[in-house]
């Protein structure tokens, strides 16, 4: 197949960035989205010009390393699915593709495709732990929780953290990358004990580094290819309001 | 040249109380002191991770450096299947010894007694952390902690979380170093490469980095380095590991004196999806627990052009159940692939390549219904579909050995130590516990044991002993040495301006390593491999060419560095697989089999460690460590 790719170039943070047409010709359909870029990139190095930059490492969808916007969606047409596990048979003969970075404030761009989601990490950082340092830990099967629990919990911690909530929100909102972190932790009992704290330092922090207000729109979900649900933003909502109700209570005695 | 004189420094004593004893011989420091002191550690994976988190809970300063943007990319993230650990919740007779013997068993005899028992023994412990941590673990409808079986044991032993096993221990590990971040006593240093390890007076003191955003090439001090970098199967081209998995950290430590042991012994992990075209980047694996409810087959006959689902039962061969009738589908990692390698060898392979066998999930699907097979491996289904667009629930995967894991690695003592004074080396960047071949779900836990429970130990002790350096001390000569040689090293990679791209001569690498120091070997295929290297060491350095600028983020610099030390780990492979004259594990020699074609050890002259130093223009010298064995009995492995 034949594919025109228009691709986002941008020196650096500092520099202003242009799309740039590249036409590739006689691409099998069955290699991957991140292939046909190496085949790009090789190209342009052959040519002696600067390849584009792209974040990328495990290539099966569990890093979170990957992700820019294909003809404006995260990752690309395909549901559920991260760049590096599409594959250009979802897309035809003589596409125009456009590829540009996530756009968000909180999500600065380094260069070309590639961001800074460094603002994750800080949210993270502010409390999406267990408080237990090594060696403390009672012996595991001390702590029973429900199947339903330990299973819920596990959809919410399958997160990889690569921003397609972020760049789909017209907000530019990380509720639903938080919400998956405060749900994980507050369904566990192990997590329970500095659940009020955690919720108020994360939506604290999400908010300081820049992200926008959550409207609800669903857009992070339909986009996140891990199918993280809404249900998240719910259980972080109850989570949050507790905690105010009980900060508030508390104040008054 | 330095001689060495290799010795594990376990002590002496009872096996079963000799990890106890020992930990309680070691010197601790106590907060206020430890704060006193700097630790560098390079790679926040599991290891990485585990131990920038403890380190810093005893109150050390730790300074974390990962090429990535953030620990949780590492390549730890993909590690599908388990981890095991001698719990015996399912009391099918599991036991700290039997673990302990499997893991030697199925290393084929060739790792070091002491670290596989503590190993065993520790990972108890790490199920008991992670469950503290909030890692999500499978549970059964009780409310306990769920269990299921590996290849190469007859027991189940192994926790897992769906088949992202590998990602929720890693945020958990993370998780714990984000709080550190939080109290301050890590600090994080993202998109960093480390490219030379300092020594001061015989010391690791520091180590020289390069900013891959700003290209800056900098110099940091520190009262001992940690390496937790993984390993080195990207030397294959062609893998299961992530594309910026390297060996650099530990070929620059390598250069610098620490020895690099049994560079040849690699995992080759018989599940993953065949190879497809000439554009393929990576490979993608297929957890291994698949072969618990899959079975491997081939038709009986060449050439077979019929669809898998019209080939009645009386013309498939299932040669795993048929050869290895008390373990089937179940054979350690080395035997499967060899085998699977062999039957295609034989025209029996199937796909337009025919370099792959089926694995088949029709009767298990039949048996225990789909929704079993879809709650048990429904994202490893998924994601097969998703590459192949074959949909496994319907007809059998298609698979083939792929590269998966580098038992080999730097050489350390019982501390985790290196043979550089100071230098420390833990999880897969270590020669580790896996002897010539690792049992499945044993990366995990030998990462997570390391980072967890050992080096926090043994690494306190050392720097007990040390008096605190309490200041940057990159000023010294030593660094400003090494940084200048680094320096030098990339303007020369810079000028050279040639005609192919960084990737291309990456793929003729790997085609030879793979083809040569692959699943068999000879010698006149490794002779073969030592004359093409030298060939493709002259191309690159004369011929790639490096858009770009190195004072600025260039990814085909970051490749070139990488690769220059891929060649050279690659020859070395080929030394250590020609001196090793027997099969053991992954390590098959084809002069060296039974007439059942099966792995003939020789234990009388090989019962050995090989540690290589390295030579610029020569070749190597072997360094030996005898293997003693005086709690397990030497036999042959069998899985029949």
């Amino acid at each position: 197949m034949n594919i025109n790719l228009k691709v986002w170039r941008q020196k650096s943070g500092e520099n202003k960035g242009l799309l740039k047409t590249y036409r590739l010709e006689n691409i099998d359909p069955n290699i991957s989205f991140l292939e046909m870029l190496d085949i790009l990139n090789i190209k342009l190095v052959k040519e002696k010009n600067d390849p584009v930059a792209f974040d990328h490492d495990c290539r099966e969808g569990i890093c979170g390393s990957c992700g820019f916007m294909i003809n404006g969606r995260p990752h690309g047409p395909q549901k559920a699915t991260t760049v590096c596990q599409l594959h250009m048979r979802a897309f035809n003969n003589e596409d125009d593709i456009i590829l540009e970075p996530f756009r968000a404030k909180s999500f600065p761009v380094i260069k070309d495709l590639s961001v800074n989601r460094k603002a994750f990490d800080k949210i993270i950082s502010s409390g999406g732990y267990v408080s237990t340092n090594t060696g403390e830990a009672p012996e595991a099967n001390s702590t029973i929780i429900e199947k339903e629990n330990a299973d819920e919990a596990f959809l919410s911690s399958a997160c990889i953290g690569c921003g397609a909530c972020v760049a789909a929100c017209k907000n530019s909102s990380a509720m639903l990358f938080t919400s998956a972190k405060v749900s994980h932790l507050s369904l566990l009992p192990q997590g329970k004990e500095e659940g009020k704290d955690r919720v108020t330092k994360m939506v604290a922090t999400m908010d300081s580094e820049g992200f926008g207000a959550c409207t609800n729109t669903g857009a992070c979900s339909a986009e996140c290819p891990k199918e993280i649900g809404q249900i998240n933003i719910a259980r972080l909502n109850q989570e949050y309001i507790l905690s105010s109700l009980f900060s508030f209570l508390k104040s008054r005695k | 040249m330095t001689d060495y004189n290799l010795f594990s420094k376990a002590p002496e004593g009872d096996l079963y109380t000799k990890w106890e004893n020992y930990k309680e011989s070691l010197k601790t420091l106590t907060p206020e002191e430890a704060n006193n002191y700097k630790i560098i550690i390079i790679g926040t994976g599991l290891a990485g991770a585990s131990a920038s988190a403890t380190l810093a809970e005893k109150g050390f300063n730790v300074h974390a450096f990962s090429f990535h943007e953030s620990p949780r990319r590492a390549h730890s993230i993909a590690a599908q299947g388990g981890i095991n650990a001698a719990k015996n919740y399912k009391n099918d007779g599991d036991s700290v010894m039997r673990l302990f013997y499997d893991t030697i068993k199925g290393g084929d005899f060739r790792s070091r007694e002491d670290n596989v028992y503590r190993l065993a023994e520790i990972s108890k412990n790490i199920i008991d952390q992670c469950v503290a941590q909030g890692v999500p673990f499978a549970r059964e409808y009780g409310g306990l902690l769920d269990n299921r079986s590996f290849g190469g044991v007859q027991v189940s032993r192994t926790f897992y979380a769906r088949g992202q096993t590998g990602q929720q221990l890693l945020l958990g590990a993370y998780s714990a170093l984000s709080r550190q971040m939080e109290n301050k006593k890590v600090t994080f240093y993202p998109r960093h490469d480390m490219l030379d390890i300092v020594v001061v007076d015989g010391k690791a003191k520091g180590i020289v980095t390069r900013d891959l955003i700003s290209g800056e090439v900098k110099t940091h001090s520190a009262d001992t380095v940690i390496l937790a970098t993984g390993g080195y199967s990207n030397v294959y081209y062609l893998s299961t590991n992530a594309m910026a998995s390297n060996v650099t950290a530990n070929w620059r430590a390598h250069r610098k004196g620490a020895l690099f042991a049994n560079p040849s012994f690699t995992q080759i992990h018989p599940t993953c999806i065949p190879v497809k075209n000439d554009f393929q980047s990576k490979l993608t694996l297929m957890s291994e627990s698949l072969r618990n409810d899959g079975r491997v087959w081939v038709p009986k006959k060449k050439n077979e052009q019929r669809k898998p689902i019209d080939i009645p039962e009386e013309d498939r061969d299932y040669y795993l159940e048929r050869i290895y009738p008390a373990f089937g589908n179940l054979v350690p990692r080395d035997v499967a692939s060899r085998r699977a390698k062999e039957v295609c060898d034989e025209g029996r392979g199937i796909g337009p390549t025919g370099f792959a066998v089926y694995l088949d999930f029709q009767k298990a699907i039949e048996e225990k219904g789909e929704d079993f097979i879809r709650e048990k491996y429904g994202n490893l289904f998924d994601m097969y579909q998703n590459i192949t667009d074959e949909n496994p629930y319907q007809t059998p995967m298609k698979i083939y050995p792929a590269v998966h894991y580098t038992m080999g690695g730097l050489w350390v003592d019982y501390n985790l130590m290196t043979t550089i004074n100071g230098l420390f080396s833990i999880g897969e960047s270590n020669f580790s516990d896996h002897g010539a071949n690792r049992l499945g779900a044993s990366a995990l836990m030998q990462g997570l044991a390391d980072g967890y429970f050992v080096v926090p130990h043994t690494a306190m002790d050392f720097l007990a002993k040390e008096k605190p350096l309490k200041k940057d001390i990159t000023d010294r000569a030593e660094f400003k040495e090494a940084e200048e040689k680094t320096k030098k090293e990339i303007s020369k990679l810079m000028s050279i301006d040639g005609n192919f791209a960084v990737d291309e001569i990456h793929r003729e690498l790997g085609k030879v390593v793979w083809d040569e120091i692959g699943m068999a070997r000879n010698e006149a295929g490794l002779k073969h491999a030592l004359s093409e290297i030298p060939k493709i060491k002259q191309k690159f350095w004369s011929n790639i060419s490096i858009p770009g600028s190195e004072k600025d983020i260039n990814q085909e610099l970051e490749k070139a560095l990488r690769i220059k030390d891929f060649i050279e780990l690659a020859e070395l492979m080929a030394f250590d697989a020609l001196d090793r004259k027997e099969s053991c594990g992954a390590h098959f020699r084809e002069e060296y089999q039974t007439e059942e074609n099966e792995a003939e050890r020789n234990d009388i002259e090989y019962k050995y460690v090989s540690a290589w130093d390295y030579s610029e223009n020569e070749q190597p010298k072997l360094f030996k460590e005898e293997l003693k064995y005086k709690n397990v009995k030497l036999k042959t492995r069998s899985y029949k």
